[in-house]
């Protein structure tokens, strides 16, 4: 039996603006070490909201949220930073690069937060990151300069830079054309396979969702099928 | 907090956007070099006008004031004092002027550590006789040495020499106004007729300005044996005792005590030029509210530039909070940008400061009532640069603060879901 990396208990989400609105209701699940799972549900299903709970982004709902075995109640915009840094890594739609920052200095960013490893350890690690993604060639260039495909995987390298026990995506793909997309997946796939790491990605795309281990359904804010 | 990260970051932030944050620190610059020129100027004027009524005047001043007694015979008498004695037209007594035991006074005034120094003086009413007519005049008999060092009188001097009047018998230095009205200059004799009607020649050796028309028509100086001389006093007649105080502000805790102590009469700076406070203060004033309008105008620039630079930045901010920044960081980052800009700012505005400051020290400024001074004057205080610096940060982070502290609250989840 493997270690429990994720686990929700009745989670409740209300959003009060224009009108009090239950997004999720009672949604709970685990997710396993080394599973790549995928969520999968019409637009509005409140999977993108659950999504952000599950990121420790989102601290206003109701239930319990446990990451590796800690809950994250009542704990502090401090310690939630430092579980996103140290647990969590982050691929958006939306590349979201620090574009005034170099390649490198963007995927370096959440290990010299993390400050686990010196400076020359980090940047060999990015490099390291870079170059399994395939593409420690831009890593001097701006971040503003490179191709949506290329933003996306350097996105990756910069989630995976402090080794997190869990990935978690939203609509990763869903910017990229097919070869890229496959690209990303592959990508994914193999992290899941070959580092353990925990996959959890919010998608669009059956193509995309049907090749992941699980898929968890959601309709009208609650999980129907997982 | 890792300041070493977060400071790269506003350093990154800061240089992609170079133009703008040049900008916000020439604000800050222009505030700094204002403050420092104006509070340099400002307070070097005042120290100029001060000194005009500060240098040629002493803290306390013991002398023998010509007044009725304050206590009349029959309130003395014991027989009395159960009486209300009304004595009508009361006299002032004939008593005389000189100081009695000056010596001793003198020598224990300078025993006292308060006191920086002490001069002797004696006033001689005079007349000065050119051909037919008399001129009324004051002779100051000084001892010239102590007089130019505690009194910088060698200072307005401005023709002549001051220690002739200590090496040449029978010497006297003219007030320019009386020179002119006699028509003498140095090397020439007048002659001095004394109130009791002795007669003696004086040898011009030095004409005195100090920009005061009813001290220049009028006055003149002697050095004390000279004057004794021509009151046919004895060498240890001294009317007045000027003492120089360490710190000026005893003064007036200090004149009643020597009043008391060596009974004679004893006046502070304060009570009789109360003026003169007034005058430097509102002028301090004047100099602290411009330069604050100024800063805080350069505050709101910064300000400004900084609200603008965090909806520009949302992105990144959001994607620092998410990949583990937390709240704190990002407020951090934001101030350090201000901080940044202030502390460059200030630093160009302390040495534009003084460059300014030294132009304006260098312009010609000549007037008739300040002999001595040839060039506007500057006060260069390191004082008021430590001030400039504080203020420029202090400002900067004030503006940094409000806009940052937005910045730390913006809710990741929102931008991310909003594109």
């Amino acid at each position: 039996m493997e270690k429990l990396i994720l686990e929700t208990n009745k989670i409740n989400k209300y959003f009060h603006d224009p009108v009090t609105n239950q997004v999720l209701k009672e949604v709970s699940f685990s997710m396993k070490q080394r599973e790549f799972v995928s969520v999968v549900g019409k637009s509005g299903c409140g999977k993108s909201t659950l999504l952000y709970i599950l990121s420790t982004m989102d601290t206003e709902y109701e239930g319990d949220l446990i990451l590796d075995g800690v809950s994250m109640q009542g704990k502090s915009d401090e310690e939630l930073s430092r579980v996103r840094n140290e647990k969590i890594g982050f691929v958006f739609q939306f590349h979201y690069l620090l574009p005034e920052f170099s390649v490198l200095q963007n995927v370096m960013m959440p290990g010299l937060k993390l400050a686990k490893h010196s400076a020359q350890e980090v940047e060999s690690n990015a490099i390291d990151r870079l170059k399994s993604l395939g593409i420690d060639h831009l890593a001097a260039k701006r971040a503003s300069q490179i191709s949506g495909g290329e933003k996306q995987r350097v996105a990756i390298a910069r989630a995976l830079i402090n080794n997190p026990l869990i990935i978690m995506g939203d609509e990763p793909t869903g910017n990229l054309d097919h070869k890229n997309s496959d690209i990303v997946f592959d990508i994914f796939h193999q992290l899941a396979e070959e580092t353990g790491q925990s996959l959890l990605i919010v998608t669009h795309d059956h193509d995309f969702a049907s090749r992941t281990d699980r898929i968890i359904e959601m309709d009208d804010g609650r999980i129907v099928n997982h | 907090m890792q300041w070493h990260l977060i400071f790269n970051i506003s350093k990154t932030l800061l240089l992609a956007r170079l133009r703008q944050s040049v900008i916000a620190a020439v604000g800050v610059t222009f505030g700094i070099t204002m403050f420092i020129t104006l509070v340099s100027f400002m307070t070097g004027l005042n120290k100029l006008l001060d000194g005009l009524i500060l240098n040629r005047t002493p803290h306390i001043r013991l002398y023998n004031e010509i007044k009725p007694s304050e206590n009349q015979p029959v309130n003395l008498s014991l027989d009395y004092a159960d009486h209300i004695n009304m004595i009508r037209s009361v006299k002032p007594k004939e008593r005389p002027l000189e100081i009695y035991n000056s010596q001793a006074i003198m020598r224990s005034l300078k025993e006292d550590d308060r006191v920086l120094g002490v001069a002797p003086k004696i006033t001689a009413q005079v007349f000065f006789n050119v051909g037919a007519i008399d001129l009324n005049g004051i002779i100051n008999g000084i001892d010239v040495l102590v007089e130019d060092q505690l009194f910088y009188f060698g200072d307005y001097v401005t023709k002549g020499n001051l220690r002739d009047l200590q090496t040449v018998n029978n010497s006297i230095i003219l007030g320019k106004g009386a020179a002119e009205k006699m028509l003498v200059d140095i090397g020439d004799v007048i002659q001095v007729t004394t109130a009791r009607g002795e007669r003696l020649s004086l040898k011009v050796v030095g004409i005195f300005q100090l920009g005061i028309a009813d001290v220049d028509n009028v006055q003149s100086y002697a050095s004390i044996q000279t004057t004794q001389k021509l009151l046919g006093e004895s060498n240890n007649y001294i009317t007045d005792i000027h003492i120089k105080l360490k710190n000026l502000d005893l003064a007036p805790a200090m004149a009643p005590e020597y009043k008391k102590l060596y009974g004679t009469d004893a006046i502070d700076l304060q009570t009789f030029n109360a003026q003169f406070e007034t005058g430097t203060s509102i002028r301090n004033i004047i100099t602290y509210a411009v330069s604050i309008t100024l800063l805080i105008v350069a505050g709101f620039g910064i300000y400004n530039i900084l609200n603008m630079m965090i909806y520009e930045k949302m992105d990144s901010i959001a994607i620092l909070k998410a990949t583990g920044f937390s709240g704190k960081d990002v407020k951090w980052i934001f101030i350090s940008i201000s901080l940044i800009i202030g502390i460059s700012g200030g630093t160009f505005g302390l040495i534009f400061g003084y460059i300014f400051s030294s132009i304006i020290n260098q312009i010609p400024f000549e007037t008739a009532a300040l002999p001595t001074v040839k060039t506007f004057p500057i006060n260069f205080n390191v004082f008021y640069y430590l001030i400039g610096i504080v203020f420029a940060l202090i400002t900067t982070y004030v503006a940094g603060f409000f806009p940052a502290k937005k910045a730390s609250q913006v809710d990741p989840v929102e931008i991310i879901r909003g594109k």
